[in-house]
């Protein structure tokens, strides 16, 4: 992709605070209408990658551009909507003032009713914000986000508070915006959410970029089934040598790994004859898929 | 293409009216700062009017003008000190400063609005004190005293900026009233100064509430220094205090947005 065309960039971008190095030379370029979920364990530094792109922190080193401009300057932040975490809205304004509020400080805005309805917070246009559930108040920075139809929306943790049914409709409308020819950047910590949304999926851990794909080609190195069961204790270690694992722990009796394959891995088990006890295979979390990622050091996609 | 930009008047006026609708349904705001002045001043200020003190003066008036003093330099401070503590422990600040709302345009409404509460708590204190107490004075009086009180505030503006921005959110009104309310005792706005005890006579004359109060007393007649005075030290703590919330500021942000 060319830097010209990158609607959202970060070039080198480093961001330290005190001891900790949050980003560690992070290079993204985001084009216009591509949807983009950052992927990472809590404390990789995808809420610190958006913070620089939106100019609310600097870069220790490094660059961050917003429509080729300074991420500070109106002109670009007049382009673009956010959700935040962890963000709070005077609490004594209804929904529909905020959103007003909002409004006025965008070029053109959408009309509020349709803000609104588009949210899902028809029934609470006149409700204090204090009144309303976590859920509900994800919706509203929604709202919020939207209410300036920006061209790039940055959603940090968007559905964090969400029940599945307001999780859906969510998805749902990010899908409908995505449709429009929005740029969309959003972080999560859900393998499904970024699959279900973004083209492309960017891996952070520990402030670096560790993959950067197409979810179908990051799903295929991704280790997505956890097998656990207890043998003897007395078991030859040198028999679970060779398994189509990404990691394998044993403490005592009980051995726990990561596979992308755990039918082979079983198979293998049992042409050996290791004794299998309690046997559980479960979808792997995506904590456990990182560390599998981060050992094993992938090249860049 | 229309303008890149949305018009900063309109952000004004939209950040004026939510500031407004804010401060009207926030007790701490509304009761404390339109309604307390009018308790306090029919303790200690009714039973005075009617009565004529020294130089000839109507000590009824005197009395509402240091109580106007209070009630508007209390919406500076509270405003100031526990509305910026309560939108920093609630971050506000984080999505407003993602917004394309300049923070000029945040500050001057956010000015603005306590100058309409500072108004209205002076009117509404000026009222009480004519109807009940039959206190009377000129309009033109009245709006002397008004004008200067909301035009010498800048130091206590400042005062609460910087109390805002070093106190948290739980401590702000306590802080708030631990400095505020010394003050204004000290400074002869609830009882005559030279019925204060001596030592706090000697500190009074270094207060900026002192000096806030012989402002507002100058215009019906009692001041004790020139305006000329009250205007310097008014002036030289608002630079003081200013470069103190600046400085406060300054490390927050780069606390939170460095």
């Amino acid at each position: 992709m060319t830097t010209g065309a990158a609607v959202v960039e970060l070039q080198g971008a480093r961001k330290r605070y005190g001891e900790v190095e949050a980003l560690r030379g992070v290079d993204l370029a985001i084009g216009p209408c591509e949807v983009v979920a950052m992927l990472g364990p809590n404390g990789a530094g995808k809420t610190t990658s958006i913070a620089l792109m939106l100019g609310l922190r600097r870069p220790t080193a490094g660059h961050a551009r917003l429509f080729g401009l300074d991420p500070q300057d109106r002109r670009a932040r007049s382009r673009v909507g956010v959700m935040l975490q962890e963000s709070g809205v005077p609490g004594v304004l209804t929904v529909r003032e905020l959103v007003d509020l909002f409004r006025a400080y965008y070029p053109r805005p959408l009309p509020a009713e349709r803000v609104i309805a588009v949210a899902g917070l028809d029934d609470k246009s006149r409700a204090r914000v204090n009144t309303l559930s976590g859920g509900q108040r994800q919706r509203l920075y929604f709202a919020l986000a939207v209410c300036g139809d920006p061209e790039v929306l940055f959603l940090d943790e968007p559905t964090v508070g969400m029940d599945v049914e307001a999780r859906q409709a969510f998805l749902t409308s990010i899908r409908e915006l995505a449709r429009a020819e929005r740029t969309i950047v959003l972080t999560t910590h859900y393998l499904e959410e970024a699959d279900a949304l973004a083209r492309r999926i960017v891996v952070i851990d520990h402030g670096v970029v560790i993959a950067d794909a197409a979810p179908e080609a990051l799903k295929a190195r991704m280790p997505s089934k956890r097998v656990r069961f207890r043998t003897t204790a007395a078991l030859d270690a040198a028999v679970l040598d060779g398994l189509p694992v990404t990691s394998l722990e044993r403490v005592g009796d009980r051995v726990r790994l990561l596979s992308a394959e755990p039918e082979r891995v079983l198979r293998e088990l049992f042409r050996r004859g290791v004794d299998v006890a309690d046997l559980e295979v479960a979808g792997a979390d995506l904590e456990e898929a990182f560390l599998a990622l981060t050992t094993r050091r992938p090249e860049r996609a | 293409m229309t303008s890149p930009l949305a018009s900063l008047g309109a952000m004004l006026l939209a950040q004026i009216r939510g500031e407004v609708r804010m401060r009207w349904r926030l007790p701490a705001f509304s009761a404390s700062n339109l309604v307390l002045p009018v308790v306090l001043y029919s303790f200690f200020g009714l039973p005075f009017a009617g009565q004529t003190g020294p130089r000839g003066l109507d000590i009824g008036v005197v009395l509402l003008t240091s109580f106007a003093a209070y009630a508007v330099g209390q919406v500076m401070v509270y405003g100031f000190g526990i509305g910026v503590a309560m939108e920093r422990g609630q971050k506000i600040d984080l999505l407003m400063r993602a917004t394309p709302l300049p923070p000029g345009v945040y500050l001057a409404a956010k000015i603005v609005v306590a100058m309409l509460f500072g108004l209205l708590a002076a009117l509404i204190l000026f009222a009480y004190a004519t109807v009940v107490g039959g206190v009377r004075l000129a309009p033109g009086l009245w709006a002397s005293v008004i004008g200067r009180l909301l035009a010498g505030s800048l130091p206590l503006i400042a005062l609460g900026f910087a109390i805002g921005f070093v106190a948290g959110p739980n401590a702000a009104p306590a802080v708030v009233n631990l400095i505020y309310l010394p003050l204004a005792f000290a400074s002869g706005l609830f009882l005559p100064p030279d019925r204060l005890p001596g030592f706090v006579q000697r500190v009074a004359p270094y207060l900026p509430t002192y000096h806030y109060a012989q402002l507002a007393w100058s215009a019906v007649g009692a001041g004790r220094e020139p305006v000329s005075t009250s205007i310097a030290w008014l002036a030289g703590y608002t630079v003081v205090l200013l470069w103190l919330a600046t400085r406060a500021y300054r490390r927050e942000s780069k606390l939170k947005f460095g």
